[in-house]
C-alpha cells in the first residue's frame, strides 16, 4: 500500500509505452546527428566576420551587404550585432587577448588611439592612400584627426556625431519664447521652467540619467567642461572636488530633478528619445543622430516641429563632444585586404549615394564626409539639422576640451583605459543623486576618490 | 483477503459534478473559500503571466505605438516586427540552440541519472561530500570564470564552437540535475527494487525496467529545467560564440539599439524565441506537475 503513495505509472510498464525519456534521447541523438552535419559543412575560403553596435545605420549596411558580394565576389560576410555595451565588452575582450574572431571591428574614436598604441588594430592608411575614390581627405577633420595615431588613421568613421539641443518650437511659441543661436545653460534652465507642465505630461527638459560612462557621463561631462571644471589638472591630480566641477554637477542633477523627465535616474539615450518623439518633452540635449528617429514619421509623432541648436554653453564657446563609429581590422584577422575590402566599401562615398538610392537621403550615415553635407538631396531632407550638426562636429576639440589645460582628451569621455571602469563608477553616484538617494557633495566625495585612485597610477609620468 | 481489495479508507467522495472530469483529478475544495481560492489563484496567475502577454502583445505592435505613455491596448496589429525577425535570420541561431539545449540535456540525463543512483539507492562513501563538492560547484559566480574560460577556449581553437556550449551547458546543469534527481530517487520506495532483485532482476534490469519508468516524471522535470537553463543562458553565449554558434539569446539582443526605438522587434523575437520552451513546457506538463510535486521542489 504505501508505495502507491508516490504518484507516477505502473512499475511495468507494457512495451508499446515509450516514456519521456526515450523520447528525449531520440531527439538529442538527431540533433546530434544534425550537428555533426553541419560541424562537417564547414565555410568558404573567404569569410569574413564582423563585428558591429546593432544600430540602425548599422543594420542598413547589412540589408545593403549583396552589393558588397557583387562588388566582391568570394569574399562572404558574417555579421554579429549586438546592443552597444555588449559589443564594446565582446569587441574589446577579443581584441586585447587576441581572440581571433573577428576580421573587422566596430570600435569608436575612445578606443582607437589607445588600441593602435597597443599594435591591436592595423594601420589602415597605407590602404586609405592605395584605395582609388576612396578619398580621406573628405572625413572631418576633427573626425579624422580623433581616429589616428602618429599621423596614421587606424580606423575610418562610418558615421560621426556631435551633441546638440532639440526643442519644440511649437511649444516655444505657444509660450512666446525664442531659443538663441548659442544659448548658455543658464537660459535653457529657464526654458524648462518656464515649459514644465507635468499635468499635461511634458517635462520641461530631457536629461540622461542612467549610470554608464557611455550614458549619463557623456552629456554631463561637456556640462562640466564648459563650467570649468576638469577630471583632471596636468598632473594627474583628481578635480572632482573644486567648486566648478561640484557647481557644474549640481547645476545638471537640480535640472533633471526639478524640470527633468519623472524617474530620470532610469533613462538614458533610448528613454529621452521615446519620450522627446512622442511629445512628452519640450526640450532634449543629446547625441546629434538622434535626427534621424525624431523626424521618421514611422516613429516620431514630432516630425517637423523640433528646431536644434548648439550645444549649450557656460564658460566656453563651444561644448559639444565628438563621437564617431569606426570601423578597424584586429591585428589578428588572417584576412586583412578583404577585410579592407569590406572596410572601404562600408565607408565610401559611395556607399553614402547606395544608402540614398536605395533607403532615402534621411537614412544615409551622417557626419562622417563633407561630401556628405554637401550633398543637394541630403541638405534638402536634413535643412533644420545639418548645419548645426556640421558646426558641432567642426568645433568639436576633443584636445582641449575643457577652460584649463588637461593631460587627457575627449570631451564626453577621459580618453583613457581606465576610464570605463572609473566612468561607470563615478555615474552610479550621479545617478544616485539624480535618484534623491544621495547628495550631489556625498556622490563627488567618492568619485573624487575613484579618481584619485587612478590618476595616482599616471602621475609623474607623460601618458598623455 | 476481502479487506486488501477494498479502496484506500482515505479516499475522499467525489463532488456531484465531477462526472466530466478524469477520476483522477485532484478535487476542488467547495463552497465560498473554494471559489475564493480560485479567484486568487487566477490573479496570481495573471500577475506572472502578464509581462509575458505584454510582451506578446508588444510584438504585433508598430514602434511608435509600443512607446506611448500611457500605454495602449486597442492598436492596428502589424506582422512586421516578426518579418524583421526572420529576415534577420534567425534559423541557424534556432539550430545552435537546439543543438546546445538537447545535447547538454541528454549528457545531464546519462551522467546525472548513474551519479544519483549512487549516491541515494547505493550511497558511495562520503556522499555527503560528494554532494557538497556538486553543489559548490554552482558557489563561483560565473563572471569569475570567464576570462579564464575565454582564453582557454582560445588557445584550444573552440571559440565561437556549438560543443563549447555543449560542454559548458553540460557541466553547468549537472549539479542541479544530480541534486534533484537524488531527491526523486529517495522517493522511490526500496521495497519495490528489493522485489524486482529477489525476482532476478540484474542492476541495469532493475534501473531499466523498475527505476526508469517510476523516475520519468522527476527525469522529465529535470530535463525540463536544464532545458530551459541552456535555452535562456546568454553569458557564456555572448563572451564565447560570434557567427557561428550565437544561440537565439545572443541574436536576439541583436534588436536592442541605443539609437533608436526597439521595443515592437526585441518582443516580436523574444516571442519566437520563447515559442519552442513553450511548446516542450506545454507537452511535458503532466510530467512535469508530478516530477516537481514528488520530488525535490515539494
Amino acid at each position: 500500500m504505501r508505495g502507491r503513495d508516490t504518484p507516477g505509472p505502473r512499475p511495468w510498464p507494457g512495451r508499446e509505452r515509450r516514456s519521456p525519456v526515450a523520447s528525449l534521447a531520440a531527439a538529442a541523438c538527431a540533433a546530434l546527428t544534425l550537428g555533426g552535419c553541419a560541424g562537417a559543412g564547414g565555410s568558404g575560403s573567404d569569410q569574413l566576420v564582423v563585428a558591429i553596435v546593432a544600430n540602425p545605420q548599422m543594420q542598413d549596411a547589412i540589408a545593403l551587404q549583396d552589393h558588397f558580394t557583387e562588388e566582391f565576389p568570394g569574399v562572404d560576410v558574417e555579421f554579429v550585432q549586438l546592443p552597444e555595451n555588449e559589443a564594446r565588452a565582446k569587441i574589446t575582450a577579443s581584441v586585447s587577448t587576441g581572440g581571433g574572431e573577428f576580421d573587422v571591428v566596430m570600435i569608436s574614436n575612445y578606443e582607437t588611439a589607445q588600441w593602435a598604441e597597443y599594435g591591436w588594430i592595423e594601420n589602415l592608411q597605407p590602404h586609405i592612400d592605395a584605395t582609388e575614390g576612396y578619398r580621406g581627405e573628405d572625413f572631418m577633420p576633427a573626425i579624422r584627426d580623433s581616429l589616428s595615431y602618429e599621423g596614421d588613421m587606424y580606423s575610418v568613421p562610418f558615421y560621426g556625431e556631435s551633441s546638440f539641443l532639440a526643442y519644440r518650437e511649437d511649444l516655444f511659441e505657444e509660450a512666446g519664447l525664442e531659443m538663441p543661436e548659442n544659448p548658455t545653460w543658464e537660459e535653457v534652465a529657464e526654458f524648462a521652467a518656464e515649459l514644465d507642465d507635468p499635468d499635461n505630461g511634458v517635462s520641461g527638459i530631457c536629461l540622461r540619467g542612467l549610470p554608464g560612462w557611455g550614458e549619463v557621463m557623456a552629456p554631463l561631462n561637456t556640462v562640466v567642461n564648459t563650467f570649468g571644471g576638469r577630471w583632471y589638472d596636468e598632473e594627474w591630480r583628481a578635480r572632482l572636488d573644486d567648486p566648478e566641477f561640484r557647481s557644474a554637477v549640481e547645476f545638471y542633477v537640480d535640472l533633471v530633478r526639478e524640470h527633468g523627465q519623472p524617474g530620470a535616474a532610469n533613462s538614458g539615450y533610448g528613454d529621452c528619445l521615446s519620450r522627446y518623439s512622442q511629445g512628452n518633452a519640450a526640450m532634449w540635449y543629446d547625441a546629434t543622430a538622434m535626427v534621424s528617429s525624431l523626424e521618421d514619421p514611422e516613429s516620431s509623432a514630432v516630425v517637423g516641429k523640433s528646431g536644434y541648436v548648439a550645444a549649450p554653453v557656460e564658460r566656453t564657446d563651444n561644448s559639444g563632444w565628438l563621437y564617431t563609429w569606426t570601423l578597424a581590422v584586429p591585428a589578428t584577422s588572417e584576412h586583412k585586404d578583404q577585410a579592407w575590402d569590406f572596410v572601404s566599401w562600408m565607408t565610401h562615398p559611395d556607399y553614402v549615394s547606395l544608402v540614398a538610392e536605395e533607403f532615402g537621403w534621411e537614412r544615409v550615415p551622417p557626419g562622417s564626409r563633407a561630401s556628405t553635407f554637401e550633398a543637394d538631396g541630403y541638405q534638402e531632407v536634413a535643412g533644420a539639422y545639418a548645419e548645426p550638426m556640421r558646426q558641432a562636429i567642426e568645433s568639436a576639440d576633443p584636445n582641449e576640451p575643457t577652460v584649463d589645460p588637461v593631460p587627457y582628451s575627449g570631451i564626453g569621455f577621459v580618453g583613457i583605459p581606465e576610464f570605463q571602469d572609473m566612468g561607470t563608477r563615478v555615474s552610479q553616484q550621479i545617478s544616485a543623486a539624480i535618484a534623491g538617494q544621495t547628495s550631489v557633495e556625498e556622490a563627488l566625495e567618492q568619485s573624487e576618490r575613484y579618481a584619485r585612485a587612478v590618476g595616482d597610477t599616471y602621475q609623474g609620468e607623460d601618458r598623455r | 483477503m476481502t479487506a486488501t481489495h477494498d479502496r484506500p479508507a482515505e479516499r475522499v467522495p467525489r463532488p456531484p459534478r465531477a462526472a466530466e472530469r478524469p477520476a483522477r483529478r485532484p478535487l476542488r475544495p467547495r463552497g465560498l473559500s473554494g471559489t475564493a481560492l480560485t479567484v486568487l489563484t487566477w490573479a496570481v496567475a495573471l500577475v506572472f503571466v502578464s509581462p509575458a502577454l505584454w510582451m506578446v502583445l508588444t510584438a504585433f505592435k508598430r514602434e511608435a505605438d509600443a512607446y506611448t505613455d500611457p500605454p495602449r491596448l486597442l492598436f492596428t496589429p502589424t506582422l512586421e516586427r516578426f518579418a524583421t525577425v526572420f529576415d534577420a535570420g534567425i534559423l541557424p541561431h534556432v539550430g545552435n540552440s537546439l543543438i546546445a539545449t538537447l545535447c547538454s540535456a541528454a549528457l545531464v540525463v546519462l551522467l546525472g541519472v548513474p551519479a544519483a543512483y549512487a549516491l541515494s539507492i547505493a550511497p558511495v562513501d562520503r556522499t555527503r561530500d560528494v554532494l557538497f563538492f556538486f553543489i559548490s560547484t554552482k558557489m563561483l559566480p560565473v563572471v569569475a570564470v570567464i576570462v579564464p574560460l575565454y582564453v582557454a577556449a582560445g588557445r584550444l581553437n573552440v571559440l565561437d564552437n556549438i560543443w563549447t556550449l555543449v560542454l559548458l551547458y553540460t557541466a553547468m546543469n549537472l549539479p542541479i540535475a544530480v541534486w534533484m534527481l537524488r531527491s526523486f530517487f529517495l522517493e522511490v520506495p526500496t521495497a519495490v527494487i528489493e522485489a524486482a532483485r529477489v525476482e532476478g532482476a540484474s542492476l541495469p534490469r532493475v534501473l531499466r525496467s523498475v527505476m526508469l519508468p517510476m523516475m520519468a516524471p522527476g527525469i522529465a522535470a529535470t530535463v525540463l529545467i536544464c532545458m530551459i537553463f541552456s535555452w535562456n543562458e546568454f553569458f557564456f553565449a555572448v563572451n564565447l560564440t560570434a557567427s557561428q554558434a550565437a544561440t537565439v539569446p545572443v541574436f536576439m539582443v541583436g534588436f536592442i539599439t541605443s539609437e533608436s526605438l526597439y521595443w515592437a522587434q526585441l518582443s516580436a523575437a523574444a516571442t519566437v524565441v520563447s515559442l519552442p520552451i513553450v511548446v516542450v513546457g506545454w507537452l511535458a506538463q503532466r510530467q512535469l506537475v508530478r516530477g516537481l510535486s514528488m520530488g525535490a521542489v515539494k
